[in-house]
């Protein structure tokens, strides 16, 4: 399974990370609700000591950039990452040719020339239908972009709903959610996707991309229920309460907005899976059909029938693919380190 | 205020008690048995990589190429066909005669010929088989008994409508076998792999014809695992958990023996990787390599054997989705605009071609006059013009998630007519689905204005080919009902199929080809592709043939 | 406790009763089916309504679901359409329900091999450049598709170097002698060696290409879990009372450290028996994840029902069973 949050492991890690979001809305509070996060209360209580409530998470994301600055696994992440969304947004004027046009189309033969090699003005030569490789590797950026940004958006609206209607709600909806959430992150994800995948009448981009992102639904949901849960019995909620202020202001103005650290987090990672799951999909035949647009999971399915005769066809994706998922890991990493306070030492 | 919350998980792993016979004994063969046979200087196994498990073992019963691989190497028909063509030649018949109005087909059958079980193989036998193939329950009619269903059409239950008639014995090596009319299909059919002579005291024994539904599938009888014919080689053992078949020669066979002792099919579905096994020279050969791997499979040495194409890809165009279509100016409008030359050369195997008509040259009926609609864009503006069409939309479709023998690559191939269509001011509104995923069930429904197809011959026989697309008025993917020509073109067929004289029925046919191809142009016909198998260079005497129906006795592999 | 298990037990039933309707619905609404699935360009009207006759497809939804719920309570799932048509899909499960237990446990077993001694030491060494090193490729390899991993182990292991076999389980002229259907053992009870072996070189390149998220999960969790302990008061304790190293390493940090990695090995392995669909399909290997991944492409119901059920009675009898092992040591858990 391409995706560092595998199936069952998942839960726990979920939770764990769930548990942080407790953490930075917290100031020296009892942990009774905070989940199975170790907190090392003693040391926020020095540093937050006599701050006001909503600074306290500012505090930590200061102090948590401040420690970033210096981490050059995470600089090393964010460089890549900054780097891919650039090249995406100016593809069009990078590239140097159209990444549909069949330029050196002529040139293939299937029996002497499958793939035309590199020449002049295609440093990277063409695929086998005479399209230049270089175009459509930096064109593909922008709709791996695309499916993996767009796949993260979904899912985190999918979870945040389930989470929010989890987590504000207690009682038979809470418990409801939580079932098919539990029932969802049991399924392996490379099968939930490609079972929603198959489900569509007419294959595009668009059901890759709704496939994957319902594979991360219920991650979203778990984290969230389990931070909105942690954020429940916190003091600024509890006073909140008390002043009688609304249900679905406490929920979206005071849970909601504390909650967000560690969904953020977890988007990042989730971006870095997407455009795996993408290309394991694509390799399964059941990527977005038409090539026109390129995108790199579906170069590196398609390369898959010249992988022995022409393997940079697949090697050039792949390495794209790996180098992108892996500044977003990266960066996702550190960021969900620097944000534990466990690991504030 | 010191807060440790340790989270102290056991798990228990639970034992699974295997309780194994304490006499867990190895059964292979000695090892004497191992290296006794094969001459000096070459293996006495043949391993071939097979891209699917076989059915079963009773071909009456198959339908996919992949049994039929399997089981051509242990069963006959009456009529077989001459190595590396389409052609009929005699078999366990070994001379045939048609009778004045050709409704009766007597057969002389091989004399000395022996099932593997010892029975003999005599005219009492061939009419059991075919009484046995007319005798099917329900069960079997709906599904598994496809190739009856298509040549026959009808099953004793509806004896009335069916082309079979009946089988006597008029001595012990004569049989005779009636049909309902004169057809084409005769005895050219009875070469396929489905109708094979097996024993009839084996397929009494093991309840052969009990085909029962079970849930969602058939079950087969016990018989179809071990089935009894009269081949050069015989079912040894089927391992199903490591996906191989291997066959052993039949050392009583009545012609001339099997070259090589042992046949094994290795079930490898991923296509990559039946080309690495044979490259690291684990299997020797493989069926239908990818034509992107030919070029390397040459380079490192291996044969790429390309068979005759005996197949037609098509686009077709359905008049009753997309009125345009109806007008005959439109549809050549299209044909002109496809640039077939360069879709040969550049995305389809060596030895592909453009097609001329309905059916490739390999079949009987097939029209030498008729050229190609030739690339001409500027011919097809004018034509779409003429017909106030320019500027049409048209909604294209292809499948996904299949490779077939003409069309090795549906979405590159798609891609080129696409752009082509659009050159000439045609919007084409690209579809795709997944091939079992609702691309054929949409083709039969009428659902696209146009799309990909095509067919692959199952004998020599023009009724095989254009027959299968026209003929049937009601229900063919063209809509053929939908226009003028159609009623006209299915009956030319008919009477075409009903002609006894061969010479005569081929020129009738070649009429019908021309025009289909002149007036009717019910479809635009795209092109015929060679499909391949490949063998290592130690591998001799392999011979391709058209209609995928290789055998490996004459097979033989060096150390 | 008999209540807590029999509570538990019920709720399983519900979850498989829910499952089965839903893995039903599903495979009856998506698009084609195995009807043309089985006659390709041979479709015609007549013969697929023939077809779906033969096959019961022709009946009502609920009628079909009543009909598939009374035979899987008698144990019959139907014969297989697709992937080895006519077989009994139950028997086809419980073929290759060994192959791809026998790769899961070799893949699971390399991942702790190697994840936990790594884990280990990059905590113990944190922030080092052995720790930075290896927590980067830990990373590296969940970025890699797994597919494309398996492509090049096989290109450079199998093809270029010869060293190993390409794909399948075992050599078929081999003639191994089967018992069990885990090919390893059955070579090793029937003291055939060069089966048993040769088995095992299969396994090598599937194993290493499985178990790469397995072990980038596992070196993670056991980093971190070291990290913590090496943190408590006990062992800061230790380490005052002036224990040798070794003392506190054996019997302060890894034994309690290792205790969330055993729960994730766990779950690990659950995930791992029906995730293999890519590394199976590329290696050929025949088991589960193949059946299915064939299964969806040529629409075999039967065979899908059996799979994804049992892989969910599985994964619900594991979790039950960690259940119960957890309410026997903690009563707590039993209440909730």
């Amino acid at each position: 399974m391409p995706n560092p949050l595998s199936p069952s492991g998942r839960k726990q890690r979920i939770d764990d990370l769930a548990a942080t979001a407790g953490a930075s809305g917290r100031s020296g509070g009892s942990d009774e609700s905070g989940g199975s996060g170790g907190l090392a209360v003693d040391e926020v209580t020095v540093e937050d000591a006599g701050r006001v409530e909503e600074s306290a998470g500012v505090s930590l994301i200061v102090s948590a950039w401040r420690r970033l600055r210096r981490n050059p696994v995470f600089l090393l992440g964010l460089t890549i990452t900054a780097l891919f969304v650039l090249m995406a947004v100016f593809a069009p004027l990078v590239a140097p040719h159209d990444p549909a046009a069949g330029l050196l189309l002529d040139k293939v033969r299937p029996q002497s020339n499958p793939v035309p090699g590199p020449e002049p003005g295609f440093p990277l030569g063409a695929d086998p239908v005479g399209r230049d490789y270089l175009s459509r590797l930096i064109v593909g950026s922008r709709q791996t972009l695309v499916v993996g940004v767009c796949a993260t958006i979904f899912g985190l609206l999918g979870g945040l709903t389930l989470g929010v209607l989890s987590g504000a709600f207690s009682g038979w909806v809470d418990s409801l959610v939580m079932r098919v959430v539990d029932v969802m992150l049991s399924i392996p994800s490379l099968l939930l996707a490609v079972s929603i995948a198959a489900l569509a009448q007419s294959p595009s981009q668009w059901t890759l991309i709704i496939a994957i992102a319902t594979v991360q639904v219920p991650v979203f949901a778990r984290l969230l229920r389990g931070s909105m849960l942690a954020q429940r019995s916190t003091d600024h909620v509890l006073a909140a309460r008390a002043l009688g202020v609304k249900r679905s202001a406490i929920v979206f103005r005071h849970m909601l907005p504390n909650s967000l650290g560690p969904v953020i987090v977890q988007a990042t990672l989730v971006v870095a899976s997407s455009i795996i799951d993408a290309a394991g999909l694509s390799f399964l035949g059941l990527g977005n059909p038409d090539d026109r647009q390129p995108e790199w999971g579906q170069m590196l399915g398609q390369a898959q029938d010249h992988i022995y005769d022409n393997p940079a066809l697949a090697v050039w994706p792949a390495l794209c693919i790996i180098v992108v998922a892996l500044g977003f890991t990266l960066m996702g990493e550190s960021l969900r380190e620097a944000l534990d306070p466990k690991t504030r030492r | 205020m010191k807060l440790t919350r340790k989270t102290t998980a056991v798990v228990s792993v639970a034992t699974l008690a295997l309780t194994l016979s304490a006499c867990a004994q190895s059964d292979r063969g000695t090892s004497a048995d191992k290296s006794s046979a094969g001459g000096s200087d070459t293996k006495d196994t043949i391993t071939f990589g097979a891209a699917g498990a076989p059915e079963l073992f009773d071909p009456f019963y198959a339908t996919d190429g992949e049994t039929f691989r399997v089981t051509r190497q242990m069963m006959e028909g009456l009529v077989g066909i001459k190595p590396g063509t389409a052609e009929i030649q005699p078999e366990l018949a070994t001379s045939w005669e048609a009778s004045a109005d050709g409704k009766e087909w007597t057969f002389k059958l091989r004399d000395g010929v022996k099932f593997w079980d010892g029975t003999p193989f005599n005219a009492e036998a061939v009419c059991y088989n075919m009484e046995r193939m007319f005798d099917q329950n329900e069960v079997a009619q709906g599904g598994p008994a496809g190739y009856w269903a298509d040549v026959m059409g009808a099953f004793k239950s509806d004896a009335k409508d069916a082309l079979y008639q009946g089988c006597s014995a008029k001595d012990d090596m004569t049989a005779v076998i009636k049909i309902s009319r004169p057809t084409s299909k005769f005895p050219t059919a009875l070469s396929l792999d489905s109708f094979s002579m097996q024993s009839p005291k084996a397929l009494k024994a093991g309840d052969a014809n009990n085909v029962t539904k079970q849930g969602e599938g058939f079950g087969y009888p016990a018989y179809s695992k071990n089935p009894v014919a009269t081949g050069p080689y015989k079912l040894e053992k089927y391992d199903e958990a490591n996906k191989t078949v291997t066959l052993v020669r039949n050392e009583d066979y009545w012609g001339e023996k099997a070259k090589t002792k042992k046949l094994v099919f290795k079930i490898i579905p991923d296509e990559s990787t039946r080309r690495q096994e044979l490259e690291a020279g684990s299997i020797d050969g493989y069926d239908l390599p990818n034509p992107a791997d030919w070029k390397g499979l040459k380079d490192s040495g291996n044969n790429v054997l390309v068979r005759p194409a005996f197949n037609i890809l098509y686009m077709g165009l359905n008049p009753a989705k997309n009125p345009k279509l109806k007008d005959l100016k439109v549809r050549q409008a299209l044909y002109y605009a496809l640039n077939r030359d360069q879709l040969v050369k550049t995305q389809l195997p060596e030895g592909a071609t453009v097609a001329t008509q309905f059916m490739p040259d390999t079949v009987s009926g097939y029209n030498k006059s008729l050229k190609p609609y030739a690339y001409d864009p500027e011919k097809a503006k004018a034509l779409l013009k003429e017909a106030g069409a320019e500027g049409m939309t048209l909604q294209f479709a292809y499948p996904s998630e299949v490779s077939r023998p003409y069309m090795p690559n549906p979405q590159k191939i798609y891609e080129a007519l696409r752009s082509d269509l659009e050159k000439v001011g045609i919007k084409v509104t690209p579809v795709t689905k997944p091939w079992n995923g609702g691309y054929l069930d949409t083709v039969d429904n009428g659902g696209f204005d146009a799309w990909l197809l095509g067919w692959t011959g199952d004998y020599d026989s023009a009724d095989n080919f254009i027959g299968t697309f026209f003929a049937n008025l009601k229900e063919n993917d063209f809509h053929t009902s939908a226009t003028s020509y159609g009623a006209q073109l299915s009956k030319d067929l008919e009477a075409a199929d009903a002609i006894v004289d061969e010479g005569q029925r081929n020129a009738a046919y070649e009429k019908v080809n021309q025009q289909i191809m002149e007036e009717d142009l019910p479809g635009l016909a795209i092109s015929h592709s060679p499909p391949a198998l490949v063998v290592s260079k130690k591998v001799q005497g392999l011979v391709p043939s058209p209609l995928t129906a290789e055998t490996f006795s004459s097979v033989t592999v060096s150390k | 406790m008999l209540r807590f298990i029999l509570r538990r037990l019920l709720q399983m039933v519900g979850v498989v009763f829910v499952l089965s309707l839903l893995v039903f619905l599903w495979l009856r609404s998506l698009p084609g089916g195995t009807v043309s699935a089985i006659l390709g360009e041979k479709a015609t009207p007549a013969r697929r309504a023939a077809l779906e006759k033969a096959l019961g497809l022709d009946q009502p939804l609920y009628v079909q679901y009543w009909e598939f719920l009374k035979r899987a309570v008698k144990g019959q799932f139907g014969s297989s359409t697709g992937v080895l048509p006519g077989v009994d899909a139950m028997q086809l499960f419980l073929q290759r329900f060994p192959a791809t237990v026998e790769l899961s446990a070799f893949a699971i077993i390399v991942a702790i091999a190697l994840g936990i001694p790594l884990g280990y030491m990059a905590a113990r060494r944190r922030a080092s450049w052995f720790d930075n090193t290896s927590v980067v490729g830990s990373l590296i390899g969940v970025a890699v598709p797994v597919f494309f991993l398996a492509f090049m182990l096989k290109y450079f292991f199998a093809i270029k170097l010869h060293w190993l076999p390409v794909s399948g389980r075992q050599d078929p002229s081999l003639d191994a002698t089967r018992v069990t259907g885990f090919f390893v053992l059955d070579g090793l009870l029937t003291r055939e060696w060069d089966s048993a072996w040769d088995a095992v070189k299969h396994l090598i390149l599937p194993a290493l290409a499985l178990a790469t998220i397995p072990f980038a999960v596992i070196f993670r969790i056991t980093r971190a879990s070291v990290l913590e302990v090496l943190d408590e008061d006990y062992v800061r304790t230790a380490e005052s009372k002036g224990l040798t190293s070794r003392v506190i390493r054996g019997r302060h940090v890894l034994r309690n450290a290792l205790l969330p990695v055993v729960t994730t090995i766990g779950l690990q392995t659950g995930g791992l028996l029906v995730g293999a669909v890519l590394t199976e399909r590329v290696f050929s290997w025949g088991g589960l994840g193949e059946a299915v991944a064939i299964g969806f492409e040529r629409r075999d119901y039967a065979v899908l029902q059996v799979c994804i059920l049992m892989a969910a009675i599985t994964f619900v009898v594991i979790n039950l069973l960690v259940d119960i092992a957890y309410a026997v040591i903690d009563p707590r858990v039993r209440t909730r």
